[in-house]
């Protein structure tokens, strides 16, 4: 362990580690030093010169003033960060910094909560001397999320240093030079790392900041509530910003283990799908002829739960993996205690082969925070930073530590860190895992010796297994499955060899959550082969897959649009068109859910319950709700309190969540996480051959993921549309250029269109067709053969 | 992790970096990228741009700009922020030739104001600004670092010395 | 006097085409280098050579060469670099430029011995932009040293390698400043770094670095050559050896002369032919445009050299001598340095950024006749609010003139608001 110091601030004697700046010192202490251009996240530039100070070392004093970001403590140093001088110092710099900003903070955004209005009222002087013509600068359209005044920056480059070094993209930069020096992109360009969104949250004033919440209320209107991120497997920590019955802004709620100071756009902007247009807010039912009517909860309920009642074991529920703990245990209670055995909330994974050797509670593997200590990753079908943007935060500081980053995908990730990125089909994904296993001297048995009888490891891959195995020594090794692997045809073979070269590496095995709960599924028993406490079924259910293949008489959907939402949403519809009643509990409506469903119910979404999410490292989060349900939509769990009582199901009187939470939390007394396979994963033969044929790459973009940021307005207004991707040889193969519309079929169901575009990142004999793009509801497997017809 | 002395590369393709430019520019910017440790081809940013510029006239496009950057695997806002700091590098479409007059003190005292005088008169043209028939743009610049010929014009390449307006207006008659 | 002046720098400048190799070798060139390319000396004993003759940066901060260089931990592992500043931006200094143009060999010598001391394999020589035909004569002298054997790898079979390139700048003053140069070499704009950590521990691409000023660079051969003891003879204790002087602005005959520190400045003068026209000396701003206005009478009495300057409340600085002679507006000379730093401040701290600025549009509403009795004092205010407080030293450089300019010509500014006009003393 390094050696403490002591040095004094202030008076005050602080205990510090050597080469710490004193500011860090300061501000553990709790002794407030001004400042602009520091923040703890980012490389020191010392440019604003807010927090110069005085100090001496050993008795002599410093010559002219320090800054204190800059400025390491040694043994005995002490510093004055009041005294006459520096108070002086102080008051200057702020004098200097508002010769060019303008006086009008009450026509400001950032009035109220403005660190340079803040500290102008503490150190400033209360009349300026500057009597010249302002600086006036162009505001640059940044994109929908950022709204811009650039007149105000102070130029502190927080923003800039965040995209370098946080994001890991430089978008802005600070062009020109003296007091010509201006923040921005020079070409107007919008941003569009999936992190950008933080540098709001950077800026001291008010020259960034966001655009949908512009001028929607003053800071002191505002009531902060803490909530939790309903998205990804970080389950970032919120500062929920509301003003009367309405959610105005989502923040970033500082939470070192997981999102640190962070969050992405995705988890700030989504709120703003919570007042789409097509929200649901009565309960309504199909009547003859396919015209929807509005009814009362009573009524509605009672016509659920007779409909659920005939039903009996022939029930089928489908639950969105973003559902809260509460609402999945409470519908699998729902589910078994009427005999049926059908509830999934794996709606992505058409590979179910595996479930009975499944890992008794999934998890990331190690902690979120370890991730960045890792010295080897190896990426299994992730296209990590659409999946997980801060969890690819992590996995960017280990590759720019030096640690070795490696990935398995179908195609090429734009990745912000050096890596090494095996492309290959879904079947040549198999082969390249093999020939890790190879290199690693593994020879396998069942299916996985045959495939790796078949490769011959590159020199490549032969390094890097080396080098996964040295990280496996200092057990800093680890190797990651996400979303891509979880919808793989042969998602059981990816697990075998992940944890073959696992054995071989000593590395661990992690999985990527697909949604913001889907370990609280395991927990909860949403799943067809898991009871609450991640116990295993005696006799498993169906999965998603076989529910759908075997039609049910009635089915539950909870939270999901099953265009969007499911591994293979056109067998999907044929699937629930065969049934006698479709119940969705929703948020919204939706053309696909209009069509199957028989009757929906309003539920509550993020922000309007109450509930708790486990998120990738297995956190239990609670969270209360902010703000109350439109209309006379409720929250899921009463929804499910009064169905549970109309079917006469025993215990379903719980008076809160909590309640409910806690009934859950005793049966998980004993669920400890585990990745290691209950069985043998390895016996399948493969379902991919190494043919010829093309397949589809259905990866669910980043604002595709659910469907409330599939109607978060400013998120969608850049986002990804419908286009079918293809390698540029393979298109020219194929007569296909860009832009040529092409029609998609998937063998059953009806074809979809999209234009082709050439991207040299796709391998051939993979079609990149996103799934849950609008237009994409009437295609097959998100993994699996397709066929490309020109128009 | 800082923006100091570390790197910022954004990769290219290689089958795009091929073919950027003409093979003597990318053979001569290969010269200086060369100069540098092998991870730093952003060194070469400065010689890249003046090479690029005097190709394309003397100023530098947004386009070539991008370009830069993908020849030296930088992000374009990082080639931006260069381009736009350096006094010797025009964003803006220039003349045939660049006249620059030294404004700063030694010029000063020997005469440099009524050169820029005589310059804007004669013609017609505004510090930063272009003659109308494209000759040559003026642009008024700090210290030139030949204080003992004062006052000092850079023209082009070439510094004159002691220049009288009369000498000066020989100088540009016989610019092409 | 005369008869020592020119003899480090640039004592080849008698001879033809001095800038060429043979020229160069004529008058024992390269003979230092090849002493230390047979003999391998210990390089400590190279630096104690230095450090006894006292040679001080000729950039402008005249911080002791042999220091400077004794501070790069030879022992450190890795790359360490050798870079040379020929940025010369300072308003009034135009000594490196002919260094390169009529010298260039012997700064390719210094720097190579430079890199030996300080076991740099790899040299930078940073030339401002703008100075195309130096370039040209620099890099032609460089290609001639390596087709001789004098650079490269393995040099001669002596086991010691030693590459030196060309970095162009391409116009901004604040290159100059030695870690904004590092930047610029690097690819990014030149904004001075914080200190620490500095070059020796943390400098070009991260790693040990040295920066010397051209002329620094250059006299080191000469140095070692006649020995530190005769260097520092040639000056004064402390202030050894010889410095070239840009002297400019209104003088007969304005010119670089190299002579000994310590030389009283009326000599310098009446080697420059006088003030012009015979008029009376009003002022002088004697080390670059960054170091304080002495006025003329105090200046005649004073000897050139950095401690006597110093004692005087000035700067010898990069040794740039403007000299001003009656009937100079002073406040038009101010509003142009003014302007200067305004213009080039590279923007990133705040005092500077948006102090430059200040000043300088304050100054030239004076200059329009439009001051305001309040300015005088604001504009002496914001001086020392910028003074000390900012990244690297341009603040300073901006704020030491208008503060001596005040100090020693407020009449002339009063005058200026009192009258609204044009106003010469
Ligand atoms: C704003 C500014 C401009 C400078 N310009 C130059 C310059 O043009 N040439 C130079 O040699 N030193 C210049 N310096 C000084 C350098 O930072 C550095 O001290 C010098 O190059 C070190 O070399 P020396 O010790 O041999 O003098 C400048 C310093 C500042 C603060
Ligand atoms: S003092 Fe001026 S030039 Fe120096 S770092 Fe600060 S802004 Fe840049
Ligand atoms: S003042 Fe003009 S060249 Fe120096």
């Amino acid at each position: 362990m390094t050696q403490k110091v002591k040095i004094e601030i202030d008076g005050r004697t602080c205990e510090a580690t050597p080469g710490e700046m004193i500011i860090a010192v300061a501000d553990r202490a709790g002794i407030p030093i001004p400042r602009f251009c520091y923040h703890k996240k980012l490389s020191i530039a010392a440019n604003c010169r807010m927090c110069l100070v005085e100090a001496e070392q050993g008795g002599r004093p410093f010559p002219k003033l320090v800054p204190a970001c800059a400025t390491p403590v040694m043994e005995g140093m002490r510093v004055q960060t009041r005294s006459a001088l520096a108070r002086e110092a102080q008051q200057s710099t702020l004098e200097f910094l508002l010769i060019n900003h303008p006086l009008d903070c009450p026509i400001c955004d950032q009035g109220g909560e403005c660190e340079l209005q803040d500290l102008t009222l503490r150190y400033g002087k209360d009349k300026s001397r500057y009597a010249e013509a302002k600086r006036v600068v162009k505001d640059e359209n940044l994109g929908p999320l950022i709204a811009t005044e650039m007149t105000r920056c102070i130029h502190c480059t927080r923003c800039v240093r965040f995209g370098a070094e946080i994001a890991g993209l430089r978008e802005l930069g600070a062009t020109g030079r003296g007091d010509h020096m201006r923040i921005g992109t020079y070409v107007e360009q919008t941003l569009g790392h999936e992190l950008s969104g933080n540098i709001i949250d950077l800026c001291p004033v008010g020259a960034l900041t966001a655009k949908p919440s512009r001028f929607r209320a003053r800071p002191w209107e505002l009531i902060q509530v803490d909530g939790i991120a309903p998205h990804d497997g970080l389950g970032s920590h919120l500062h929920l910003h509301v003003r009367g019955r309405q959610l105005v802004r989502v923040h970033p709620r500082a939470q070192e283990a997981i999102n640190e100071t962070w969050i992405s756009d995705r988890d700030r902007f989504s709120y703003t799908g919570l007042s789409a247009p097509d929200r649901l807010g009565e309960p309504m039912i199909k009547r003859e002829g396919g015209c929807w009517q509005a009814l009362e909860w009573q009524g509605a309920l009672q016509i659920a739960a007779e409909r659920i009642r005939e039903a009996g074991s022939e029930l089928g529920a489908l639950i969105a993996p973003n559902a809260t703990l509460e609402e999945m245990y409470l519908l699998q209670r729902l589910v078994r205690g009427l005999g049926a055995q059908a509830i999934d909330s794996r709606l992505r994974q058409q590979d179910f082969r595996g479930d009975a050797a499944d890992a008794s509670l999934p998890w990331l593997g190690v902690s979120i925070a370890k991730v960045e200590e890792q010295e080897g990753i190896l990426l299994i079908g992730s296209d990590i930073r659409q999946e997980q943007p801060l969890l690819a935060h992590r996995v960017r500081k280990a590759a720019l530590a030096g640690g070795l980053v490696a990935t398995v995908n179908p195609y090429r990730l734009d990745l912000t860190f050096p890596a090494i990125q095996f492309t290959a089909s879904p079947s040549g994904m198999l082969r390249e895992l093999a020939a890790l296993a190879k290199a690693l001297r593994k020879r396998g048995s069942g299916t996985l010796r045959t495939l790796i009888s078949e490769v011959k490891p590159t020199a490549q891959q032969v390094e890097v297994a080396e080098q996964l195995k040295q990280a496996g020594k200092r057990y800093r090794g680890l190797i990651l499955l996400g979303a891509l692997a979880t919808a793989h045809p042969d998602y059981s073979l990816l697990r075998a060899l992940a944890h073959l070269i696992a054995d071989a590496t000593r590395a661990k095995v992690g999985f990527l959550p697909a949604a913001a709960n889907s370990f609280g599924a395991y927990l909860a028993g949403a799943l067809p082969h898991r009871l609450p406490g991640a116990r295993p079924a005696e006799t498993p259910g169906l999965s998603a897959e076989a529910m759908l293949n075997k039609p049910r008489k009635v089915y539950l959907l909870w939270g999901l649009e099953p265009g969007f939402d499911l591994a293979d949403p056109a067998k999907a519809v044929q699937g629930l068109d065969r049934a006698d009643f479709v119940i969705a509990c929703t948020g919204y409506r939706s053309p696909a859910l209009e069509r199957v469903a028989d009757l929906l119910l309003p539920i509550a979404l993020f922000a309007e319950t109450s509930g708790t999410l486990v998120n990738a490292q297995l956190d239990w989060q609670s969270f209360r709700g902010a703000i109350p349900p439109p209309v006379e939509a409720r929250p899921g769990w009463k929804v499910l309190r009064v169905l549970g009582n109309l079917l006469e199901l025993e215990g379903f009187d719980y008076r809160s969540s909590e309640e409910v939470l806690e009934e859950l939390r005793k049966q998980c007394a004993h669920a400890k996480p585990n990745n290691d396979p209950r069985g043998d994963l390895k016996k399948l033969p493969p379902r991919l051959s190494n043919g010829d044929r093309l397949y589809r790459i259905g990866n669910v973009p980043i604002y595709a993921l659910d469907a409330l940021v599939r109607r978060a307005e400013p998120l969608q207004a850049n986002a990804e549309f419908l286009q079918v991707s293809l390698n540029p040889d393979q298109a020219a193969e194929m007569g296909l250029g860009a832009g040529d519309q092409v029609e998609i079929d998937q063998g059953e169901g009806k074809l979809a269109k999209a234009p082709v575009r050439l991207d040299p990142r796709i391998p051939r004999g993979c079609a990149r067709i996103p799934a849950g793009l609008s237009g994409s509801e009437q295609l097959g497997p998100q993994i699996g053969p397709v066929s490309l017809e020109k128009r | 992790m800082s923006l100091k002395s570390t790197p910022q590369t954004l990769p290219t393709d290689p089958a795009v970096r091929e073919n950027l430019f003409n093979p003597e520019i990318r053979a001569a910017i290969d010269r200086h990228i060369a100069k540098y440790p092998p991870e730093w081809k952003q060194s070469a940013v400065m010689p890249a741009l003046t090479l690029v510029q005097e190709w394309n006239g003397g100023w530098l496009t947004i386009e070539l700009m991008n370009e830069v950057a993908a020849y030296l695997e930088m992000p374009p806002i990082a080639v931006y922020e260069v381009a736009s700091f350096y006094g010797m590098y025009d964003l803006k479409p220039t003349g045939r030739h660049k006249v620059c007059v030294c404004n700063s003190i030694s010029c000063l005292l020997n005469g440099s104001e009524a050169l820029i005088e005589h310059v804007k008169k004669r013609y017609q043209v505004a510090p930063g600004e272009t003659t109308a028939d494209g000759k040559f743009t003026f642009k008024e610049v700090e210290c030139l670092g030949a204080c003992r010929h004062a006052p000092v014009v850079l023209i082009d390449k070439t510094y004159g010395e002691n220049l009288t307006p009369e000498a000066l207006d020989r100088w540009i008659e016989e610019l092409d | 006097m005369v008869e020592r002046q020119n003899s480090v720098c640039f004592r080849t400048l008698h001879l033809d085409q001095p800038w060429r190799l043979d020229s160069y070798r004529s008058i024992g060139g390269y003979g230092q280098w090849e002493r230390i390319l047979q003999e391998r000396p210990d390089p400590a004993d190279l630096i104690e050579q230095l450090k006894l003759s006292a040679l001080r940066g000729r950039g402008g901060a005249g911080f002791p060469t042999g220091l400077k260089w004794s501070f790069m931990l030879r022992s450190a592992p890795g790359q360490r670099y050798i870079v040379c500043n020929s940025d010369e931006g300072e308003p009034g200094t135009c000594k490196d430029r002919d260094i390169l143009r009529y010298n260039p060999h012997q700064l390719i010598e210094g720097m190579a011995i430079a890199g030996y001391c300080i076991g740099a394999t790899v040299g930078y020589n940073y030339i401002r932009g703008e100075f195309f035909e130096p370039t040209e004569r620099f890099e032609a002298a460089v290609q001639e040293a390596y087709a001789a054997g004098l650079l490269g790898k393995d040099i001669g079979g002596s086991g010691i390698d030693f590459d030196l390139y060309v970095h162009n700048g391409a116009g901004a003053y604040i290159c100059g400043e030695e870690t904004a140069l590092l930047e610029s070499i690097e690819g990014k704009k030149g904004q001075p770094r914080y200190k620490p950590p500095f070059p020796a521990q943390s400098g070009l691409y991260g790693r040990p670095t040295t920066i010397n000023n051209t002329e620094s660079l250059a006299s080191v051969p000469v140095i070692l050559e006649k020995g530190g003891q005769w260097f520092l003879d040639q000056g004064l204790p402390n202030n050894g050896g010889l410095k070239v002087f840009s002297v400019t602005g209104h003088v007969e005959k304005p010119r670089n002369l190299e002579v000994p520190l310590g030389t009283p400045f009326r000599e310098l003068l009446a080697q420059c032919g006088g003030v012009k026209g015979g008029k009376k000396l009003k002022a002088v701003i004697p080390g670059g445009s960054s170091t304080p206005v002495v006025p003329g009478d105090q200046m005649m009495e004073l000897n050139m050299d950095y401690d006597s300057l110093a004692k005087a409340g000035s700067m010898l600085g990069s040794g740039a001598v403007i000299v001003m002679a009656e009937g100079t507006d002073m406040v038009k000379v101010l509003a142009n340095l003014a302007h200067f730093y305004a213009a080039e401040s590279c923007g990133q701290c705040t005092p500077c950024r948006e102090g430059t600025g200040w000043l300088s549009r304050v100054l030239h509403r004076i200059l329009k006749g439009q001051g305001r009795r309040e300015d005088l004092d604001l504009l002496d205010d914001a001086a020392n609010r910028i003074m000390g407080r900012t990244i690297c030293a341009l603040g300073d450089a901006a704020a030491m003139p208008v503060r001596s300019f005040l100090k020693h010509y407020r009449h002339e500014f009063e005058r200026y608001i009192a009258q609204g006009e044009r106003c010469v003393s």
